[in-house]
């Protein structure tokens, strides 16, 4: 397609995305189970919920770095920049991979080759993209880490990743992903395993990046903290279905789904003087067996009937704002304070 | 015999030594350089390399060093069974021949044999098990039960099988047949590490960041399967050389006029209360080089264990 992308065509389309793990026997674990959202240019998406949610086998999928038994159903379709990603064979997901989509992850000692040093992991990426040569994508490599702000960038590129801190390690993985200057970043709990001062500078360094790269990020994580601080839309995750969608404010504000509700009371504020926190009773179900109806019903203050029976569609319920949710139908039937009850329950 | 070479090989032995542990000072973050440094602190890992760099050293110069040759008979009659004397520093055998000399080409033959079968059986292994870990599956089970097989066959009684069948057989085949029984235990150790180097973060992040499955064997996975695979040839060397030693002993190995240790303790075998020279000698040299390459393993084994390296 040659016509130019128009300001409100999204980066990224994903509708209906299914990731089944197909475990052997009967069972089948349905980790993402009909996804779909748009991530639009130079915007930062945010994607919350619980372990075990399915957000970490999204952001998998988009680059189908997916495994067996992991598949991506018939069906599911993710476009970006105009190309469907699920068609693509090999070679030409691995050309986007790390060029026009680059991702980080959590934990940047484990995903940093310990035998290498990190402007020769850095360089390896321009070499793979490009056609640069040893040297040109050395200098590129410590070109990138001056811009992540790692101090004294020649000598730190020849350190090892054991010989960095975790915020200097994570900076490097941030500096391979962003060295070809991808047009999205898929940042799976960049700062989880940092120090919170750490996770604060990580944070301001991805947002000063977006706007100089100029890309969209998203930022996948449990710590609704994280996406208050850097979302400007947010989606929230449960049992592989996205159950809210809603500008970061708005969620912030005026949360519909009771379990978005949930995890926002389940969050530590300041100047609260509660000295136990409140919690959603139960676990995430498992993934092979949902509960029929609303999924969310054997854990959710509100349920009746139903939402035994009926799985709840999308409901609109503003501007931007989307809800999986009956209550959205029947708003009478909200009675507070649902998770406040349930606090004591241990 | 010259004087100039053996102390020609004495100076190559000191600094070959001294570079070693020259090369361990250095504060470079590299784990190659942090494994080489705690060997070097390691006394008796360090000592077992620099008896293992003398062992190699006279061997390579053996032609040079020995003073006499190794199947010259001068004198079968007046010159056989002498005891150890100035002349003959381990005496000399039933044929008249030094087994001083005949012991340092014996270094020669056996060390060689045993490097080369070691080769032989890391390359095998780890590019059988390399591949079992990394595709998985079906084929992995499959290739996992050859080994099973492979396994459970005696080895010693399977080369005596085929060496007793295809006697004589010449050097290069010996070498290949010790080397193509022995890289069972390598292609586990090497398939156990790929298993669980491919579930690494590591490697999904260096295809998230568009690696081919080739860029990610030889950079993420083979560079740190390395640490056990040269474990398990440096232990796998004293292994071999036990095995040869043992054929050679019992005549199917290396065989005479050509000197290994093995078949030298043979020469000397039925009359070691009296001449125990023959035998004894070659013996030594057997328990110090296996003892030194099990010491040496042992070693790296501590001073490669990548659990350290991040601490």
């Amino acid at each position: 397609m040659t016509s130019t992308p128009a300001a409100s065509a999204p980066l990224l389309s994903i509708r209906d995305l299914s990731t089944w793990f197909h475990t052997g026997g009967r069972s089948v674990a349905r980790a993402v189970d009909g996804v779909s959202f748009d991530v639009m240019p130079h915007e930062t998406v945010g994607l919350v919920g619980e372990s075990g949610c399915g957000k970490s086998v999204t952001s998998l999928s988009i680059l189908r770095l997916i495994e067996r038994p992991g598949r991506i159903e018939p069906g599911s379709r993710i476009d970006f920049e105009g190309r469907d990603l699920l068609s693509l064979d090999d070679r030409a997901i691995r050309a986007i991979r790390g060029n026009r989509i680059s991702m980080i992850f959590q934990e940047p000692m484990t995903s940093l080759n310990p035998v290498f040093t990190v402007g020769d992991q850095i360089a390896e990426v321009a070499r793979v993209h490009s056609t640069a040569s040893r040297r040109e994508a050395w200098e590129r490599a410590v070109d990138m880490l001056q811009q992540v702000g790692v101090p004294a960038p020649a000598d730190r590129a020849r350190e090892y990743p054991h010989q960095l801190s975790g915020g200097l390690r994570q900076r490097a993985m941030i500096a391979m992903a962003l060295m070809m200057h991808p047009a999205l970043l898929i940042a799976d709990e960049p700062t989880t395993a940092l120090d919170v001062t750490i996770q604060a500078q990580i944070l301001e360094l991805l947002a000063e990046l977006q706007t100089r790269v100029g890309m969209s990020i998203l930022l996948i994580t449990h710590d609704l903290g994280v996406i208050a601080e850097s979302a400007t839309r947010v989606l929230v995750m449960y049992a592989g279905q996205i159950v809210e969608e809603a500008p970061v404010r708005t969620l912030f504000d005026a949360a519909h789904h009771p379990y978005t509700e949930g995890l926002l009371s389940a969050m530590p504020r300041l100047g609260d003087r509660r000295e136990r926190l409140t919690v959603i009773p139960g676990t995430v179900p498992s993934p092979t067996q949902w509960p029929a109806g609303c999924r969310f019903h054997d854990r959710c203050a509100y349920a009746w009937d139903r939402c035994r029976t009926d799985a709840p569609p999308l409901y609109q319920i503003g501007a931007g704002h989307v809800s999986r949710c009956h209550l959205a139908a029947e708003p009478a039937r909200r009675r507070a304070p649902a998770f406040a009850a349930a606090a004591p329950a241990s | 015999m010259h004087p100039l070479v053996w102390i020609a090989a004495a100076v190559l032995t000191t600094l070959a030594c001294g570079a070693i542990a020259r090369a361990g000072d250095g504060d470079s973050g590299s784990p190659w350089r942090i494994a080489l440094t705690r060997l070097r602190d390691n006394h008796a890992a360090f000592a077992a390399l620099c008896v293992i760099v003398a062992l190699l050293i006279v061997a390579a110069l053996a032609p040079w060093l020995a003073p006499y040759s190794p199947i010259a008979q001068p004198d079968i009659v007046r010159l056989k069974n002498l005891p150890p004397s100035l002349a003959h520093p381990f005496g000399t055998d039933f044929a008249s021949r030094d087994v001083f000399s005949r012991a340092l080409y014996g270094a020669r033959v056996s060390l060689s044999v045993a490097l080369l079968a070691i080769v032989v059986s890391a390359s095998v292994g780890t590019a059988y098990g390399a591949i079992a870990g990394y595709v998985g599956g079906r084929i992995d089970t499959l290739m996992m039960r050859l080994i099973d097989a492979g396994l459970s066959v005696p080895r010693i009684l399977l080369l005596i099988a085929v060496l007793a069948l295809w006697a004589p057989v010449p050097l290069p085949v010996l070498v290949l047949l010790l080397g193509l029984t022995g890289w069972f235990g390598v292609s586990r150790v090497v398939r156990a590490q790929v298993l669980s180097l491919r579930e690494r973060d590591m490697v999904v992040a260096a295809r998230a960041l568009g690696a081919s499955d080739r860029e990610i064997l030889w950079r993420h996975i083979l560079p740190n399967v390395l640490s056990p695979v040269i474990v398990s040839i440096t232990l796998g060397i004293a292994n071999v050389l036990i095995v040869e030693a043992g054929l050679s002993y019992l005549g199917v190995g290396v065989r005479p006029p050509s000197a290994s240790w093995g078949n030298m303790i043979l020469d000397g075998a039925d009359e070691i209360a009296s001449l125990w020279w023959i035998s004894t000698f070659p013996g030594l040299a057997i328990v110090v080089t296996v003892m030194a390459f099990n010491l040496l393993g042992d070693g790296l084994r501590d001073a490669l264990d990548p659990r350290q390296v991040d601490g």
